[in-house]
Order: structure tokens, then sequence, then C-alpha cells
């Protein structure tokens, strides 16, 4: 009895000593790099050659920014991607209400098919997908305009945003819906007024999703957009300037913060919607 | 859950005219389906099938015209690409990076849930900073790595007695063992942006367990790496199980990370990179897509074995 109680008391006072440990350890790995990432985009080149180990800059800079927005184009990268991920985000919604709704509520043929399907795509490989799209966008002279990526980023968001929507609107009461029918509301019209109202954090949460996919995604803006420069969205922007000697890495960090932060606060606006969106379906299945 | 929907009888469908309203019903669901259903299959399914027939043609993008349905179908492209040097080694370090990342970023996920499961001060700030990594685009994080590990003025390096090309150095000595630094460094990247999404899974898992089961085994005296071990675990196995499949299947066929990191160099190349050579680089579309289904016919099979051996304990 005495033995184990000093074990316990020991494990106990050991974790106590080691969760704060393990906390600012976590802090320094996730927290640290993207701090330096703004400190060092704040700073002029010749300072981080010649102390590379300072982490406050002496003097701070803006010029850093105004020439990755100006001179290296990062404005019109913005535009694009702002253009892909709005597209994207009122696309996906589009075609993922009615198919969610058909799959919460309504029996057809091959309802329970639709969930492998849609599994199916989540999983599958993006790298095999880009052989044929690749080859059928140059074909067709697609390659170099945004509708053929912002097609691709549709078909990749709709199974999952149509599986988040699909959760929610089956806690939607049915009665509600009942109602409303008896109320004289056909089916479109029970959907536009009553269920979507009720699913605003879904459909907030959904397009977030989409709009980080679309923003986000590397491969396939440069498989389809890598050589007309003026439709480069940030990320590839970032990634074909990043290997050219001539601009100085503190005004590619400046490109860096200039790509992370709408992602970031998009995320933290509408984080508790998304979390649990994504966890509370990946349970279930 | 369908299935309590299906069961239940319906208000609106009464018994004798039933059967029109479930065809209405039946029709409109399809009707509401049909535009998920033709972009799926106009982007994923039939472009799918044509990759399988690429890899059974000589195909360039040249030629492509030429090739069609009734094409000359060969062999050619697999034993092509399974003969090329490069080719072994890099389904080795598929797999090498994918278990070990994949078992990495498990291991940190589970000791942060564990870390940040009762509230502390600044827990919510704690959590915001821990999910970044995984939220940040993965152009900006690689070349955040690049910068910080760069030899001339990462900020790494100048905390090192010497400086070490983590991203460029194929093998290099630790302790007087061969380790594959940039294999290493790669592996690293992966666990610090995945361990974000393991950690979200297993701590809504953990805040879904019961508490009485907890505090019961407290009452009998288990000290806390008991309770860990006896009490939390098996009720995370689950979770864990279905965890380590999507991060295998994710990161088995991913090429954005190794590409930005080292472009395939030092050791790292992964076949998603091949693939990606080949269709670019080499111009040799059918031995790009004949290297694409031989990794997804290996990821499929991996699948097999596990939902074998771990899938019919997983179910009790």
């Amino acid at each position: 009895m005495t033995r184990g109680m000093s074990r316990d008391r020991f494990e106990r006072a050991l974790l106590r000593g080691l969760k704060p440990l393990v906390i600012a350890f976590l802090l320094a790995i996730t927290a640290f790099p993207f701090l330096y990432m703004v400190m060092l985009s704040v700073r002029d080149i010749q300072e981080l050659i010649l102390d590379p180990g300072s982490l406050w800059p002496r003097s701070f800079t803006l010029d850093t920014y105004a020439n990755v927005l100006g001179e290296q184009g990062f404005l019109t990268f913005m535009r694009n991607s702002a253009i892909v991920a709005v597209a994207t985000v009122a696309a996906t919604l589009l075609i993922s209400i009615p198919g969610a709704y058909a799959v919460a509520r309504l029996r057809f043929f091959g309802r329970r098919q639709v969930h492998f399907l849609f599994l199916a795509v989540y999983l599958f490989p993006a790298i095999v997908l880009a052989i044929p799209l690749f080859v059928l966008f140059t074909m067709m002279g697609l390659r170099g305009s945004l509708v053929g990526l912002i097609l691709v980023y549709i078909a990749q968001t709709v199974p999952v945003t149509v599986y988040m929507l699909r959760n929610y609107f089956e806690t939607v009461p049915q009665s509600v819906e009942e109602a409303a029918a008896i109320d004289g509301c056909t089916r479109l019209s029970t959907i536009w007024r009553v269920v979507l109202p009720l699913s605003k954090p879904a459909l907030m949460a959904t397009g977030l999703y989409a709009f980080m996919i679309a923003w986000n995604e590397f491969l396939f803006a440069l498989l389809f957009l890598v050589e007309r420069r003026e439709s480069w969205t940030v990320s590839l922007g970032l990634s074909q300037l990043a290997g050219s000697i001539e601009i100085p890495t503190t005004v590619l960090m400046a490109g860096s913060v200039v790509l992370t932060l709408p992602i970031v606060i998009v995320f933290f606006a509408g984080e508790r919607l998304l979390t649990e969106g994504l966890t509370a379906g990946a349970e279930k299945g | 859950m369908t299935t309590d929907l299906d069961a239940r009888p319906r208000a609106q469908a009464p018994a004798p005219r039933g059967r029109t309203l479930r065809e209405q019903e039946g029709r409109a669901g399809l009707a509401l389906i049909s535009p998920t259903l033709v972009i799926t299959l106009v982007v994923v399914v039939l472009p799918l099938a044509w990759a399988i027939m690429l890899a059974f043609q000589d195909a360039r993008l040249i030629n492509i015209r030429r090739t069609g349905v009734f094409g000359n179908y060969t062999l050619e492209n697999f034993s092509y690409v399974m003969s090329e040097p490069g080719f072994w080694p890099a389904l080795v370090n598929t797999l090498v990076y994918t278990v070990a990342g994949t078992a990495l970023s498990i291991v940190i996920g589970l000791v942060t849930a564990l870390a940040l499961r009762d509230r502390f001060r600044g827990r919510t700030l704690v959590r915001a900073s821990i999910l970044i990594p995984y939220v940040a685009p993965v152009v900006a994080v690689t070349f955040l790595w690049e910068t910080m590990l760069n030899p001339q003025y990462g900020i790494v390096n100048t905390w090192l007695s010497q400086p070490i090309a983590f991203l460029s150095q194929a093998k290099g000595t630790f302790l007087g063992v061969e380790v594959p630094v940039a294999l290493l460094t790669v592996i690293a990247f992966e666990a610090w942006r995945y361990f974000p999404f393991a950690f979200l899974f297993i701590l809504a898992r953990l805040q879904a367990l019961p508490a009485e089961l907890d505090e019961a085994a407290v009452v009998d005296g288990a000290t806390p790496t008991q309770r860990f071990r006896y009490v939390i675990m098996p009720q995370l196995w689950r979770i864990i199980a279905l965890l380590s499949v999507l991060r295998f299947v994710f990161t088995f066929t991913k090429f954005d990370d190794v590409y930005l990191l080292t472009g395939g160099g030092a050791g790292t190349e992964v076949i998603s990179v091949r693939v990606y050579e080949f269709l670019t680089a080499r111009d040799d579309i059918g031995a790009s897509a004949a290297q694409a289904i031989v990794l997804a016919v290996v990821l499929v099979g991996f699948l097999i074995v596990y939902l074998r051996f771990f899938g019919g304990g997983e179910r009790d």
C-alpha cells in the first residue's frame, strides 16, 4: 500500500513537472518558426547575412513588402489566388448543398453507394489524377487558365463538403421541414428558406474548408500554370521565386507572410466550426 | 444513421399514394445529387480510367492524339520504370518516409493531446499555436524550413558548432553512426506539419471519454501511467488505427512536401516526385502513369493487409 502510494505520488509529481516542459517545447517548435518568419520579413538582407543568429531586427523596414507586392508581382498572384479561392467556394457550396441535402434526406437509387464514391475520392492520390488532367488540359489549351484549376479544386473539395454538410443537415429537425411543406413550400424553397438559415455554421465551415484548399494547393497550380507568370497563384509564385538567387530571402519571407496570413486569419475566424465539423465527421467514419 | 432514416415511416408518405411520392422523392434525390456526381465523374473517375489506359500505352505529349481507347496496349512502361535504377530506392524511401512520418506525427499528436487535455491558463493560445503548422500553406512552411536550415545564414545552423546541410546532404555521421540526413529532415518536417492533425482527432476523442472510468481507476489506486495504459489507451486504439490509415494513405502519395524541400535530391526521392519528373521533364506520360499505378497498387496492397490484420479487432 505505502509503496503504491509513493509510486503514485512520484508519477504525479513527475508528470506535473513534465507537462510545462512539453507545452513549452510545443510552443517553441510551432510558434517560434512563424514569429521568426515575421521577424525576418521586416529587415534588410544585409543584416541577415552579417548576423544570421539575431532574432530581433536592428532596423525595421517595410521595403521588403513593397518589393514583393510590386516588383515581384505578388499583388497579381494574390488577385489570382483570391479569384480561384472565391470561385471554388461559391461553386463548391452551390454543388454540395443540394447534394448533401439529397444524401441526408431523400431516398434515391444508389444513395448508399454514393458514400463509397466520396470516401474513394477523398482518399484518392492527387498525383495519379495529375497525369491525365495535365495531358487533357494541354490538349484543350486550358493550361495557364484559372478555370481548369478551379474545376479540379471543386472536384477535390465537393466530396468532403457534401459529407460535412450532410452531417449537419441531419440534425435539422424533420418536423420543421414538414411544417414548411404543409405551408406550401416546394422542396427547393424548403432548402432555401428553412434548411439553409438553420445551417449557417455548417455553411461557414464548408466555405472556409474550400477556401483553404484552394488557397494552399500547390501541385495542380504548378502543373497547369507554371508557364504563364501572370496567372500564378501566391503559392506557385513563392515556390518559383524561392529558387532564384537575385531575390533576397527577406523579400521572399515577406512573400511567405503575405501567403500565410490570409489563411491563418480565415482559419482562426472559423476555427471552432472547422475542427468540430472535420473531426466529428471522422469519428463516425 | 442512414438505416435509421430509411426505416422511419414518413409522415408525408401515406400508404395508398406512397409509391408515387416515393418515386418523386427518388427523382428529386437524383436531380439534387447529379451536379456532385457529374463533377466527380468528369474530373476524377474518367481521368482515373484514362490514367490506367495511358500506363499501358506508349504516350508522349507529341503523339498523344494517336493513342486512343483502342491503341496498342503494352506492358513496356512497367518493365521500363521498374528496371530504372532510381525506382526501387525511391519506393523504399517512400515507405520509410511514410511509416516514420505517420508514426512520429501520431505519437507527438498523442503526447500533445494528453498535455493539453486539462484546462490551464493560456490553453486556447497554445492550442492555436499548435495548429498553425498544419493550417499554413505548404509552400510557405517549406520555404521557412529551407531558410531556417540553410547552411550559410539559417538560424538553426548558428546554434550548432558545425553547420549541417540538412536538406542537401544525403549522408552524415551522428555519434559515429551513418545517418541519411536529408531523409531524416524530411521525416521530421512531416511529423512537425501533421502532428496537429493527429492532435485534433485524439483530443476530440479524449474529451468525449466518460470520466467515470478514470475516476474509478483513481479510487482503485491506479497511478497515472497505469490509468493511461489500462484505461485511456484501450479507448484510443480505434481513433489511432483510423489516424494511421489516413496519414499512411495521404503521406504515401504525397508530392508537395518532398518536392518543395529537396526536389527529390540528396536521397529523398519518393515515387510521387518521380511521377512528376517523368511527366514534365522527361515528357514520358506512359512511364509516369505506370509509376503512379504501381504506387496506387502498392498502397491498396498495404491497406488490404492492414485491414486483414487489424480490421477485425477494430470492430469489437
